[in-house]
């Protein structure tokens, strides 16, 4: 039959086929849609930045020749044993439980291989997790899910969690289907519930008391690790404030864009900012407090490419964190598993169903046999070289515009294709020397 | 309130009295100083004194040492508490035994908001009575609270026992899982999915077992058994009433 469009038909734009299927579904269910992935719908982003490339004004620097180096040092404000990572991509927090223990290995090992970090979840330390990953953040959520002060002194960074991109404001969610005997256990909780987590940290509130709650965690680790705070991007510029005076040392910043494992559709879609806008508030919360490169800047949400890194760097982060794109590097949505996907309603290149427990893929995934096709070896060497092309891919740009370090790159190397993302990014309309809302 | 019979406590102190106690003085030395000897203890026992509403005092302790405060004890006071036994000659502030693992936690006065935090082993006694939230997202520790609870107690409690002497304020075990929790005195109205549930002579049995240890000498047959109805255990529609 002929595509409805060609005979004439014409799709509403406001009620389009999303949106209709998405009525129909809550009628006939009665459910909202819960789902992972991050947002999918268009939000300004790296995309609309471009790099000026130096040439008369500037000089670059020979590509594969001249050095550009990478590393980064995180967390050297307060703890004595700061972070040294050999790049400046680090992987997101994932817990067990969302993804399969061979899909942690696997992180771990890709993330050591290539001299990162990587990062627990919502719950807690695994074995397998510690032991693969030379480095590792392991986060202090709300809900606390085998919170253990052993695991805080075996870390190599804390991380407090207030909120992530998909859903700031909400707590983490992990249907029965996911909580399988040793994910239970880990969690103090009954096998095959649906898990609801927490949005509220149980046993502090407001930023005066986050102060001394940083000062305890400090404390049991004997001011050894660095301390992360993260927060999902909403009113970024306050919260970073808040967090570097609360006594951060690193600063994780997630945008809307930012991946899960398991929230409410309606929450990814419509809470929160792009990381494009997040970025520059951020930066100049830090800049004000004299904290720009003291405490560090990580920045999280729709990271794919070096540009992608290089941009975000560009204006002003240290580092980023990849959630998605590190599972897509260990197999997600591949088209392998094209019949597989369809099988269970979707297909390679859109599953977002990581809430469901049955990714052809055993990332996602508690079902040991689904779990038993990824091998975490193989696993870790995609992961090292998606890292590795990140990196060089960044490191391409950083010196086409002549830094000898991605950490030189500035915002004066951008310049912005939509008045849009002028006016998130912070940097000039191409062409022009006009940043909306700053300026003439 | 009842008569304490303190055997325990009591028999610990003066045990310890005649091993080598150290004593750090809060006015002198700093709360990093205390810290960094309890968790590198030199000795068995330790005095704090002039604690004065100090932060942190004697977080993260990893070893089978005692530990007595003398005075009153700001946040987080055995935060994360391993293996050690402290005692709060006063009263504690937020988050005391925060995330405790084992160990016992004993505060003589009364304790602040989020007492024992999602607990998950170990005993925690308060003579007095505490805030709100206490016990909550607690996972496996043992609470007994000599007075009263605040609102909101045992929220999203998940394993462990809370037992109050005294009453129990609105919203007591909200979202409850799988704790179990036991009052003796009134109880405001109880959080979502919290009922009450027969006490049945394990039930009893237990109870009279946590009063013991936490010296208290309640008859179990004047309390009042709390749980979860399980209904929130899987997400429905029907549910959004229920909030
Ligand atoms: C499967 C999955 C599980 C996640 N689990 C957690 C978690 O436990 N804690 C957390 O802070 N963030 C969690 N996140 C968010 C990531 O830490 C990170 O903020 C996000 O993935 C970054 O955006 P990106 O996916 O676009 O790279 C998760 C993300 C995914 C995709």
């Amino acid at each position: 039959m002929k595509d409805p469009s060609e005979r004439g038909l014409r799709e509403s734009a406001t009620f389009d086929r999303a949106s209709i299927a998405a009525i129909q579904h809550a009628a006939r269910t009665g459910v909202y849609d819960i789902r992972g992935w991050g947002a999918k719908r268009a939000v300004p982003h790296f995309d609309d930045l471009l790099f000026l490339g130096a040439s008369m004004s500037r000089y670059p620097l020979e590509g594969y020749r001249e050095r550009c180096d990478t590393d980064v040092v995180l967390g050297d404000r307060h703890a004595t044993r700061p972070l040294h990572l050999d790049i400046p991509v680090t992987i997101a927090g994932m817990s067990f439980g969302a993804l399969s223990a061979q899909a942690k290995e696997a992180l771990g090992r890709g993330a050591s291989e290539v001299g990162t970090s990587t990062t627990t979840g919502d719950g807690g330390m695994t074995d397998e997790e510690r032991g693969e990953s030379k480095t590792l953040v392991y986060q202090l959520l709300p809900s606390r899910y085998g919170m253990n002060p052993d695991h805080l002194r075996a870390a190599d960074a804390i991380e407090v969690v207030l909120g992530q991109g998909a859903k700031p404001g909400g707590g983490g969610m992990l249907l029965g289907q996911k909580i399988s005997d040793r994910v239970a256990e880990m969690r103090t909780l009954p096998a095959g519930i649906d898990q609801r987590s927490a949005c509220r940290h149980p046993d502090w509130t407001g930023p005066d008391d986050l102060t001394i709650k940083i000062g305890e965690l400090r404390e049991i680790t004997d001011w050894e690790k660095p301390i992360y705070v993260k927060v999902g991007a909403t009113r970024t510029y306050y919260d970073v404030k808040l967090a570097v005076a609360a006594g951060a040392d690193v600063v994780v910043v997630d945008g809307m864009q930012g991946g899960t494992a398991a929230t409410q559709e309606v929450f990814i879609e419509h809470v929160g900012i792009p990381i494009l806008a997040a970025i520059p508030q951020a930066v100049q919360a830090l800049r004000e407090l004299g904290m720009h490169r003291k405490v560090q800047l990580i920045v999280s949400g729709g990271i794919r490419t070096g540009a992608d890194v290089a941009k975000a760097m560009a204006l002003g982060a240290d580092a980023v964190a990849i959630g998605t794109a590190a599972l897509i590097a260990l197999g997600d949505n591949d088209p392998q598993y094209a019949e597989e996907y369809e099988a269970i309603g979707s297909a390679a290149g859109y599953y977002d169903d990581f809430q469901d427990g049955r990714d052809p893929a055993g990332i996602t995934t508690q079902d040991p046999e689904l779990a038993g096709r990824l091998d975490p070896v193989e696993g870790g060497r995609r992961v090292a070289n998606y890292l590795r092309v990140l990196t060089m891919e960044a490191q391409t740009l950083a010196r086409a515009c002549g830094k000898a370090h991605v950490q030189h790159l500035e915002p004066e190397d951008l310049v912005a294709l939509t008045i849009e993302a002028a006016a998130m990014a912070r940097v000039p309309l191409a062409g022009t020397s006009w940043i909306p809302g700053i300026g003439s | 309130m009842a008569a304490l019979s303190r055997s325990e406590a009591d028999a610990r102190e003066s045990a310890v009295h005649t091993v080598h106690t150290v004593t750090i003085d809060l006015a002198s030395a700093t709360v990093r100083q205390l810290n960094a000897e309890l968790h590198a203890p030199t000795a068995t026992s330790y005095e704090v004194l002039h604690p004065q509403g100090a932060h942190s005092i004697g977080a993260g302790i990893h070893d089978e040492i005692d530990v007595h405060v003398r005075g009153h004890a700001g946040y987080f006071c055995a935060g994360m508490n391993q293996l050690a036994h402290v005692v709060v000659d006063g009263s504690a502030g937020n988050g005391v035994a925060e995330n405790m693992m084992s160990g016992t936690v004993r505060v003589r006065g009364d304790a602040s908001q989020s007492a024992g935090a999602t607990g998950r082993g170990g005993l925690l006694v308060i003579e007095g009575s505490a805030s709100m939230r206490c016990g909550i997202s607690m996972k496996g520790i043992d609470i007994v609270v000599g007075g009263s609870v605040g609102p909101m107690s045992a929220f999203m409690a998940q394993a462990g026992r809370l037992v109050v002497c005294g009453d129990a304020g609105d919203g007591l075990g909200d979202s409850i899982y799988e704790a179990r929790l036991y009052v003796r005195g009134s109880v405001g109205a109880l959080g979502a999915d919290c009922v009450e549930k027969e006490m049945r002579e394990e039930h009893r049995a237990e109870l009279a077992e946590l009063l013991r240890a936490a010296g208290f000498d309640h008859d179990p047959g004047e309390f009042r058994r709390y749980g979860s109805a399980r209904g929130l255990y899987h997400f429905t529609s029907e549910h959004s009433g229920t909030y």
